[in-house]
């Protein structure tokens, strides 16, 4: 493919999922699919990124997301640092800026930044002349993790349009839901989401989806995929539901309940999942349950968004 | 040293006197010597053009952070003032939450003396704990503040609300009839939330707000004061239910009174967008259905004050992650601005309104002394060029601190200086 041909995309950094295009998402799921032909390969590198030098700036603790970054990123022959915020300049007292100003003093080209602060990535753009992908922002947006799930659900169906995929769980402190939903509706699915009243929030419902409160009407009413996210019962959701056996009782995705519908329902989780909280061990293993796949595919469309990030060049 | 002014052809406005008309105003020593149409200059006299300004009783902002002592990084009693100065304001009240806090009769001195000493132009009236260390666990030594020159009681930011003692400030307070000012927030529903909870936070995934930790304790504290009496004064409220319950006290006549702010009438929570850490205050950019219910409290009298909340911090604090950042915005040198641009030009309120709401009723809930601008009486004047269009620009703030939501807005309205204790000094 000549330079010319190659298909551009409109966005600079990959901040979120909102307000980023149809042509935009189509272009980035191709380019992962067309990676993962490489993971497929006995030697699964490529030399697209040689010469650039990625950051993961990693201010929360991660474990899959971070090393799905850094393999992709390896895989693309760029140069990884790793900055974990524990054991950092941060910890000595040193501010973000200050931070950030220090690693691009050593000439950097892309950031790959997760933090618990919404904006963080939009902060970034501002203080930083790198590229800047959005690894996970609060509970605003996990954009790859949408990404791979949009890629994983189209590889399966063929198609994002029109299909009914429903997000079950904590939807308000969740940044899986909010990017899924925003992506998901900009490729025309119908999204709903479920869970208990205490983890939804306000207004949900102007987001354009439909709202249940009820997992089995969410399978009555009909659902090709169900993207099953993580419950953690920590001091900080003490109130927002009574315990996990509750919560797997009433929200629990299990085979009993799957079976009440006419045709299988395809089962995404984001992972690590708690087996029998919000998930039964055997829909978790089941031939409907895209879950490792998932994984797979989230390497590759990290590739892809590296790559046409990576060599797209500086915004204007 | 020259003591003699003439404020030339000012537009007078004047709620006390009831006046309303263009003419001249001869000071001297500080007091006002004539008013008068034509009034000649003699050699000494300076001589102020003062065509097209309106010159109205000294406006007086009672809920301004100044910092000191404690924070000096932010603001200081001097900059503070200086920038009141610059902003049209004669007289300020400043928050106790300082370090250590306005709970002793030592700090309020201080505070009285350092501004004296600093920017004698303005009047400073401290306010003081209405607990000790503002920990809302034991009464601060309230007759003590009081003799020693605090105008009321608050401890602002941290809302007291343990319910008995509530009703004990009021009832103690109200022997020395200080209004006692919360800001109303219960904190349990607030948690770590950041910015106003509605559908913005929602696409924001930011933790929020309700509106309910505003009206839940502004409801149970009217009660309390409806059963033991006293004097009660809302800070900046935000929500359009505020608005209706505070209608209603008014209504039952209790000794209730409140502020909102510029911000919450100017602004919205779709600023926070921008993840601009100036769009992050306490209480939080609310909806434009809330400011349509500010605006309507405002021009129906339910909201009897407009405060800035003037909330300095440096850059560097700002400068961060959006949930890290400290709330509040500066606003000395903003609310005049804010204030011509969106309540007068938009003839929400008259003149008369706005100056009782800026000047005259803040004075009357603190007991401060009246201002009439009147012959023999002291003279205190803001005076405004209502037509000036000008752009904000934070670095030609006074104060020592620029974390303002305005920059580069364009306003219409200044102020054009301030006369008050013998001294004139021009808005910049």
């Amino acid at each position: 493919m000549t330079e010319t041909l190659t298909p551009k995309l409109k966005i600079s950094h990959l901040l979120g999922m909102e307000n980023v295009s149809r042509e935009d998402i189509t272009l980035m799921l191709d380019t992962g699919m067309s990676f993962r032909e490489v993971l497929e390969r006995p030697i699964k590198k490529v030399p697209t990124l040689n010469g650039k030098t990625i950051v993961n700036l990693f201010f929360e603790s991660s474990t899959r997301t971070r090393i799905a970054f850094e393999l992709a990123e390896r895989r693309l022959s760029a140069d990884v640092v790793n900055f974990a915020a524990s054991g950092s300049s941060v910890s000595k007292g040193e501010t973000f800026k200050d931070t950030v100003k220090n690693i691009e003093a050593m000439k950097i080209d892309m950031i790959v930044v997760r933090h618990e602060s919404p904006g963080v990535p939009q902060f970034l753009t501002r203080i930083s002349d790198a590229t800047i992908i959005n690894a996970g922002d609060g509970a605003h947006e996990h954009p790859t993790q949408a990404l791979l799930d949009m890629m994983t659900i189209r590889e399966k169906f063929g198609k994002l349009e029109k299909l009914r995929v429903c997000l079950v769980g904590d939807i308000s402190h969740s940044r899986v839901a909010l990017s899924n939903i925003y992506g998901l509706k900009t490729m025309g699915a119908k999204v709903s989401v479920c869970g208990p009243k205490t983890m939804m929030p306000k207004f949900v419902e102007q987001l354009g989806v439909n709202v249940y409160y009820n997992i089995d009407d969410v399978i009555h009413d009909g659902v090709d995929v169900l993207n099953v996210l993580r419950i953690q019962r920590e001091r900080l959701h003490a109130v927002l539901f009574p315990s996990n056996e509750e919560y797997n009782k009433y929200f629990g995705v299990t085979k009993k309940r799957l079976g009440k519908s006419s045709k299988p329902i395809t089962i995404l989780h984001p992972g690590p999942i708690n087996r029998d909280v919000e998930i039964s061990a055997d829909v978790a293993d089941s031939e409907h349950s895209l879950i490792l796949h998932q994984v797979l595919n989230g390497v590759a469309v990290r590739m892809g968004i590296l790559f046409l990030l990576g060599t797209k060049g500086k915004a204007n | 040293m020259n003591t003699t002014y003439l404020f030339k052809n000012a537009h007078i406005i004047d709620p006390i006197t009831k006046t309303d008309e263009v003419t001249s105003v001869l000071v001297e020593n500080g007091f006002i010597k004539k008013i008068a149409k034509k009034i000649s200059a003699e050699k000494n006299t300076n001589v102020i053009d003062c065509s097209g300004i309106i010159l109205a009783p000294g406006f007086c902002d009672m809920h301004v952070h100044l910092r000191e002592p404690g924070f000096e990084h932010k603001e200081t009693i001097e900059t503070g003032l200086t920038s009141a100065a610059n902003g049209g304001y004669t007289a300020v009240a400043c928050m106790p939450n300082t370090n250590p806090p306005i709970d002793s009769s030592a700090i309020v001195q201080y505070i009285k003396t350092q501004a004296e000493k600093s920017v004698p132009v303005v009047d400073l009236f401290p306010i003081a704990c209405g607990t000790k260390n503002r920990e809302g666990k034991e009464l601060a030594p309230i007759a003590e503040l009081a003799e020693s020159g605090a105008v009321a009681l608050s401890d602002d930011g941290s809302p007291v609300e343990n319910a008995d003692l509530l009703r004990r400030i009021l009832e103690y307070s109200s022997m020395y009839n200080l209004p006692f000012i919360q800001h109303c927030e219960t904190k349990s529903l607030v948690g770590n939330g950041v910015m106003n909870e509605g559908f913005v936070s929602t696409t924001l995934g930011m933790n929020a707000i309700p509106r309910i930790a505003e009206t839940t304790m502004l409801q149970r504290d009217l009660q309390i004061l409806e059963y033991v009496k006293g004097k009660y004064h809302a800070a900046h409220l935000s929500v359009k239910e505020s608005i209706e319950i505070m209608r209603q006290a008014k209504k039952k006549k209790l000794q209730a009174t409140c502020e909102v702010t510029p911000h919450h009438f100017s602004l919205t929570d779709e600023e926070v967008k921008s993840f601009n850490t100036n769009t992050k205050m306490n209480p939080p950019l609310r909806t434009q259905d809330d400011v349509d219910a500010l605006l309507e409290g405002l021009r129906d009298g339910t909201i009897d004050v407009i405060a800035s909340d003037h909330a300095p911090h440096s850059y560097d604090e700002k400068e961060t992650e959006y949930i890290y950042a400290p709330f509040g915005i500066v606003g000395l040198e903003t609310t005049i601005g804010l204030c011509i641009t969106n309540l007068i030009e938009t003839k929400i309120l008259s003149w008369k309104q706005l100056i009782e709401k800026l000047s005259i009723n803040p004075r009357i809930i603190l007991s401060l002394p009246k201002i009439k601008i009147e012959m023999g009486e002291k003279a205190n004047f803001t005076l405004l060029d209502a037509k000036k269009e000008w752009e904000v620009n934070v670095q030609q703030f006074k104060s020592k601190s620029k974390n303002s939501p305005f920059d580069k807005w364009k306003l219409k309205g200044k102020s054009f200086g301030i006369f008050n204790n013998g001294i004139f000094v021009e808005s910049k």
